[in-house]
């Protein structure tokens, strides 16, 4: 099966298998799997659109808008866009913390995108085909109920730990606000123990936002081109939260 | 120095206070901190008995500014400081002794006062060639701070040149500068950072040594909790304009001579933590930012080396040119959209191509 340059014929999954794979879900007309459970899907569309506006108000956060005429005191333009950076960012906190829960309570697909199976030689070999099949090295792609080799590593590298580098630098910079007595220093004061100086954490926050500006280009157009090109539902399965595969 | 410990009752006799003054400064203090009527009696006992802290001021790599600042102490004034409060054994800048005599009162107060002096350090050691870099009395300046910090109570680390290293220990740091804290790692270090420090900031620490004979509170990174546990922009009074988003654009714009904030001019003041925004300069006159200048972060780790004072973000340099992280990020990002747009356009064509070959196959 894991053959480099698959025939067709082996690169056709069997579905009756797959079908089997979602625990105790029956694979009806065109076989359709359950995989992305409702907590999933809504810590998904949540975390989406507090990392758009969290990567909005970030940007002008470091780089402002034109400066505003009056009073001062009538304006807040500054704190209104800091409110929505807070806001967000703690939005984002606790969602992926609830996901994280979720991890351990959900089904095997959920816990996917917190760890890489480094040890099994399996998954390498996959992903490479993954890789070729980027290429356009490989004719076929190969199909999975959750995500492939290579979309895994991508969402545990782009998504996991680059939110989890954000998140912990973003808190801590928030402590610098809130106050050394503050939990949010309590819990995330070390990371000046790593940058003594704040405004090379401010820079690294910045490269973080940045680091996930590719990342959601990358993983949109994987998930639009794997829908067309792979034969099986990736959008609309992280609203339905099925996967229908079109062969 | 006397031949038995000066206390602060001694010295103030000295001064010409009776000693009924004395009582009812006592008293006064005691009223007004709220303390029991036993207090007033406790607090002249202390004053009475207390010996005042010995001190060893030493300079290594460094401008003196922090000297120059902290003779400029408004409150409390300098002269009460190194002449009540504490006693100020050893400064070779502003000492009368000189040479071998100088040197002597090193050796007598590092023997008589062991683990009672407090080491206040002006500057830091260079370590390379053996300490070279800088002589004093014949020695390199590691091995004497080495000797008197053995012995000390305490070592206050005055400046950034003491806390950090600054500017001497700026990339490339030829003379492999070192700050305090990373020479002498087994004796208590309060890091008084600022180039200079404020001079009120100064005062305060070794006031507050002499007065309650402990160190005061210190945050994660060795500063005292009360003068450096928020950012000048946390109290700056420009900050409003930063929330109302008006900021100087130009240096010569309306907005500066309104007083706008000064953030996109890259004052470092969201970044930097001191107290000039609050205690201020010269007595509460001014500070940098009241003067239209935005912060330069002297108080902070490595601001030699942060890229332009003028500068918002950062210019990171590990990439062979100075860029800033959002210059690398649009390049980085624009060359994946490029990269996701030319791999879509291959798809594409390759779909299509294959479609043909379809078809062909079909009839």
């Amino acid at each position: 099966m894991m053959d480099a340059v698959a025939p067709t014929s082996e690169a056709k999954p069997d579905l009756t298998a797959i079908a089997a794979d979602a625990a105790g879900e029956q694979a009806v007309g065109r076989p359709t799997v359950y995989v992305y459970e409702a907590p999933v899907r809504i810590c998904h569309w949540v975390n989406a659109v507090s990392i758009l506006v969290l990567m909005v108000t970030g940007y002008l956060i470091g780089t402002p808008l034109p400066t505003v005429a009056g009073e001062a005191s009538d304006n807040f333009v500054m704190g209104y866009i800091r409110f929505a950076h807070f806001a967000a960012g703690q939005v984002l906190a606790v969602f992926f913390l609830a996901r994280i829960l979720w991890a351990f309570v959900g089904n095997h697909h959920s816990r996917q995108i917190f760890y890489i199976p480094v040890h099994r030689k399996q998954f390498w070999k996959e992903v490479l085909h993954e890789i070729r099949w980027y290429a356009f090295l490989e004719r076929e792609p190969k199909m999975y109920v959750g995500h492939n080799p290579l979309a895994q590593t991508a969402m545990f590298t782009g998504f996991t730990l680059f939110v989890a580098f954000m998140i912990v630098t973003g808190f801590a910079l928030y402590s610098e606000g809130t106050g050394i007595d503050s939990w949010q220093h309590r819990l995330f004061g070390w990371v000046f123990a790593i940058w003594p100086n704040s405004q090379d954490v401010h820079t690294w926050h910045h490269l973080g936002m940045w680091a996930l500006v590719m990342f959601v280009l990358v993983h949109i157009y994987a998930a639009i081109r794997e829908d067309i090109m792979s034969r099986q539902s990736i959008i609309s399965s992280m609203i339905s939260g099925e996967r229908q595969f079109r062969d | 120095m006397g031949a038995a410990t000066e206390t602060f009752y001694s010295v103030i006799r000295r001064q010409g206070i009776t000693r009924r003054s004395f009582h009812k400064f006592c008293s006064l203090t005691a009223t007004s901190l709220g303390l029991g009527p036993l207090a007033a009696s406790r607090i002249a006992n202390a004053l009475e008995t207390k010996p005042r802290v010995p001190v060893i001021w030493m300079h290594g790599l460094e401008c003196t500014c922090c000297s120059e600042s902290f003779i400029r102490s408004a409150h409390p004034l300098v002269k009460d400081a190194v002449l009540s409060m504490i006693s100020l054994d050893y400064d070779d800048t502003i000492m009368a002794a000189a040479g071998h005599q100088a040197e002597a009162i090193l050796e007598e107060t590092r023997t008589k006062y062991k683990g009672q002096y407090i080491l206040a350090v002006e500057g830091n050691p260079p370590l390379n060639e053996g300490g070279m870099f800088c002589i004093d009395g014949g020695k390199p300046f590691v091995e004497k701070l080495k000797m008197m910090a053995e012995d000390a109570m305490a070592i206050i680390a005055w400046g950034a040149c003491a806390s950090w290293g600054c500017v001497q220990a700026a990339k490339p740091n030829p003379t492999q500068a070192t700050p305090i804290d990373k020479v002498i790692t087994n004796k208590p270090i309060i890091k008084v950072p600022g180039c200079p420090p404020i001079a009120e900031v100064m005062t305060g620490v070794v006031t507050f040594i002499t007065t309650f004979g402990k160190l005061p509170e210190l945050d994660r990174q060795g500063r005292p909790k009360m003068f450096y546990s928020q950012r000048i922009h946390d109290k700056c009074y420009r900050r409003p304009h930063f929330d109302a988003g008006q900021f100087v654009e130009e240096w010569d714009d309306e907005a500066a001579r309104k007083g706008y904030c000064l953030y996109k001019m890259g004052c470092k003041g969201p970044t930097t933590y001191n107290a000039c925004s609050t205690v201020r300069w010269n007595g509460g006159v001014s500070f940098p930012i009241q003067s239209g200048h935005g912060c330069i972060g002297c108080s902070e780790d490595g601001f030699w080396d942060k890229g332009s004072f003028y500068d918002r973000l950062t210019n990171i340099k590990q990439f062979g040119i100075e860029k800033n992280a959002d210059q690398i990020g649009m390049v980085a990002a624009g060359a994946v959209g490029a990269a996701v747009a030319a791999h879509a356009a291959v798809t594409a064509v390759k779909r299509l191509a294959s479609k043909r070959e379809d078809a062909k196959q079909d009839h």
